[in-house]
Order: structure tokens, then C-alpha cells, then sequence
């Protein structure tokens, strides 16, 4: 598998030495001669010094026969006319662009090149690891010393469908009340916990994290 | 052409300006986008068109020159990826009926000629018309002393 990654930067540092780990054959293009001399230095990969939209610079670089042309550059339209240049021209079967610009994953993918946004993906990992969405601070009591926080259960959640005794929560903590269609329970060790419903908690700052783990399932 | 076309055109360099002024000497709606607001100063005075400044690779920007309701679109930026970009965003995606980029490498423009985008070549175009000068004769006059 031979893959030509045009850019620059940390990311592309770490790709390389995860593709060149894997056996792939890496082509790098990079502008700064600069970097490229500190990248042939680091990593086993061959180095192009040029500017990758250039049809002859991936020509040089072997583009012809490539497996895959990876452009990564900080400059969206960059990364649109090297990833065209190198199927049009060059017949390349995989080609990947990065939209800086969020909105241009989806205006490349239109232009017929599949593209993905690392601030797209960054943004969900995270809402999805911390569950911005999900974990409201309701009100801390005594300057923080305890909390009140409100949690909407996922389908996904472990404790969705569970009696209250059968959940182990932490020490000092507590499920004060959980507002089912809008009523509010106060539930007893035989009530259930079910999907969609908003769970009232009151926790300690030192147990906060592992009592949210319990109702979210996520290892933060 | 009509003299009431919504034009907008990327990059208010020295092409960018000069097109610009015609164009809105001659009655069209002209925007002119660049990233850089000093630029806007080769605008002439009667110059009565838009000035927006922002990067045209940026849809948000594309979308607040109301480029759907655009008649023609001319990328003039010294950047050949930009004006292909823009080019073809303008094409595909909002239907622009007239769309023509600026591109200085001639290796380019046959690449985005097969993608249907209409390039102005300078190079090109400059050496099309020496060689057509060369071709008729019509060269550096003839010096006295041959």
C-alpha cells in the first residue's frame, strides 16, 4: 500500500510514523524545506519538497500508482485541487481531503471528494465523551461542597431499565428525584429508571465523576 | 451583455479592481470580496458596488455575497487553488450560470477544463499573442542599421 500525505504539522508527523509502523509505503509533500529536512530525519518515509498542487511535484512523487493521496494542509482550497489533481490526472483510487473550514466537508464531498472535518470530529468526540448535552450543574450547595446536577438518561445508558437497588452508586450519593413526562418521583429502591428521564443527583465533588460514569456508562 | 447583471467577483487585486470598476461603470450590481480590507482602496471613487471582506474558501462568506442569485462570478485571486475552488463552488453548488477563474499554470487549466470550469489563462493568452506577432511578422520594429 503506498499512500502520499501532502501537509505539514504534528498530525502528519504521527500519521506517518502510524502508517510507516503498519508497513505502508509513505510519500510525504511538504512546502518548508525546513520541515522536510526534520522529517527525513524522523521518519523512514520518502520526502518531496514542493507544493503537492502542482501535477508535476505528485507526478516526482510517485502519484501515478499511489493507493491513496491524502492531503492534510491548512488550506481548503489546497486540499481540494491536490486530491482532484491527483484522480483526474493521475487515476489515484482513494482520495481524502481536510476541510478546515467545517462547512467545506460537505462542499468537497458535493465536488465529488470525500473529505472529513477534524473540528467536526473533535467537537463530537467530545460532546459524546463529556455529554455536554446531557449533564446539567443545577446548583452547587455550600460553596460546592455539594452538587446538584441533573442528567438525561440515553437509551445507551447501563442503568436505563434498572430498579434504583440493583445501581451502585458511589458513597454519598443519592438520586433525589427523577422526572418522568414531566411528573417528579421520588424514588424508592423498587422504582426503575428508564430511558428520557431527567435524574436529579446529589453528589460530593469527590465522587461526582464516578456517580455520572454510573448513569452515562462512559469511562472519562 | 445586460447592464443590470449581479456580478461578484473574488480578489480586488489589480485585475480584481480594474474589472470591477468597468463593470460597475457599466451598470451592473458588483460585490468584490477579499480577505483584505485594504485592497478595497483600488476601488475607484464611483466605484458603487459591494465591498466584502472575507475569504472566499469560506461558504459562510459565499453565501452573505448572495451568490445564488449571482448572474456571474469571476475568481481573480493571485492563488490558482482558490479561483479553481471558488470556481467550482460557484458552479455546483449555487448554479451560477457564467463562471470564469484566473489560473497563471497552464497545467491546470486543461485539468479544470475537463471538469467543466472556464479558465483565463495569462500565460497562455500572452504567449498566443506573441506568437501570433512572431507568426505575422508584426514583431519589435526592424532596426535602422539592418
Amino acid at each position: 500500500m503506498r499512500v502520499l500525505i501532502v501537509g505539514s504539522g504534528k498530525t502528519l508527523y504521527f500519521l506517518c510514523r502510524n502508517f510507516a509502523a503498519k508497513g505502508y509505503e509513505v510519500v510525504i509533500i511538504n512546502r518548508n524545506q525546513e520541515e522536510c529536512i526534520q522529517l527525513s530525519r524522523q521518519l523512514s518515509a520518502t520526502i518531496i519538497c514542493g507544493d503537492g498542487s502542482d501535477a508535476g511535484i505528485l507526478q516526482d512523487a510517485g502519484a501515478m500508482g499511489a493507493d491513496a493521496v491524502l492531503a492534510l494542509t491548512p488550506n481548503d482550497a489546497d486540499n481540494l485541487v491536490i486530491c482532484q489533481l491527483a484522480s483526474l490526472n493521475f487515476g489515484v483510487p482513494r482520495v481524502v481531503a481536510s476541510a478546515n473550514d467545517p462547512d467545506n466537508a460537505d462542499v468537497f464531498q458535493e465536488l465529488g471528494i470525500s473529505a472529513f472535518s477534524t473540528t467536526h470530529i473533535i467537537g463530537s468526540l467530545i460532546e459524546q465523551r463529556a455529554s455536554i448535552e446531557q449533564i446539567t450543574n443545577l446548583l452547587p450547595v455550600d460553596q460546592g461542597r455539594v452538587n446538584i446536577t441533573e442528567i438525561i438518561l440515553e437509551p445507551e445508558s447501563p442503568v436505563a431499565g434498572k430498579r434504583l437497588k440493583d445501581i451502585e452508586l458511589p458513597e454519598n450519593a443519592l438520586v433525589a428525584v427523577v422526572i418522568r413526562d414531566d411528573r417528579p418521583i421520588v424514588p424508592r429502591g423498587a422504582n426503575d429508571l428508564r430511558a428520557g428521564d431527567r435524574v436529579v443527583l446529589i453528589t460530593l465533588p469527590e465522587n461526582h465523576g464516578p456517580v455520572l460514569r454510573v448513569f452515562t456508562g462512559e469511562g472519562m | 451583455m445586460k447592464k443590470d447583471r449581479y456580478i461578484v467577483i473574488v480578489g480586488c487585486g489589480r485585475l480584481g479592481s480594474d474589472l470591477a470598476n468597468h463593470l460597475s461603470r457599466e451598470g451592473h450590481s458588483v460585490v468584490v470580496i477579499d480577505p483584505v480590507e485594504a485592497t478595497f482602496r483600488s476601488l475607484s471613487p464611483d466605484f458603487s458596488g459591494f465591498r466584502l471582506e472575507g475569504d472566499a474558501t469560506q461558504l459562510a462568506v459565499l453565501k452573505e455575497a448572495k451568490l445564488g442569485k449571482a448572474h456571474v462570478l469571476i475568481a481573480t485571486t493571485h492563488e490558482d487553488n482558490v479561483n479553481l475552488m471558488v470556481a467550482q463552488v460557484a458552479k455546483k453548488l449555487f448554479r451560477v450560470p457564467i463562471v470564469l477563474a484566473r489560473v497563471f499554470d497552464p497545467k491546470r487549466e486543461q485539468v479544470y477544463a475537463r471538469l467543466g470550469i472556464d479558465t483565463v489563462c495569462p500565460t497562455s493568452l500572452a504567449t498566443a499573442v506573441f506568437l501570433q506577432s512572431v507568426d505575422q511578422g508584426a514583431g519589435p520594429p526592424e532596426r535602422a542599421d539592418t
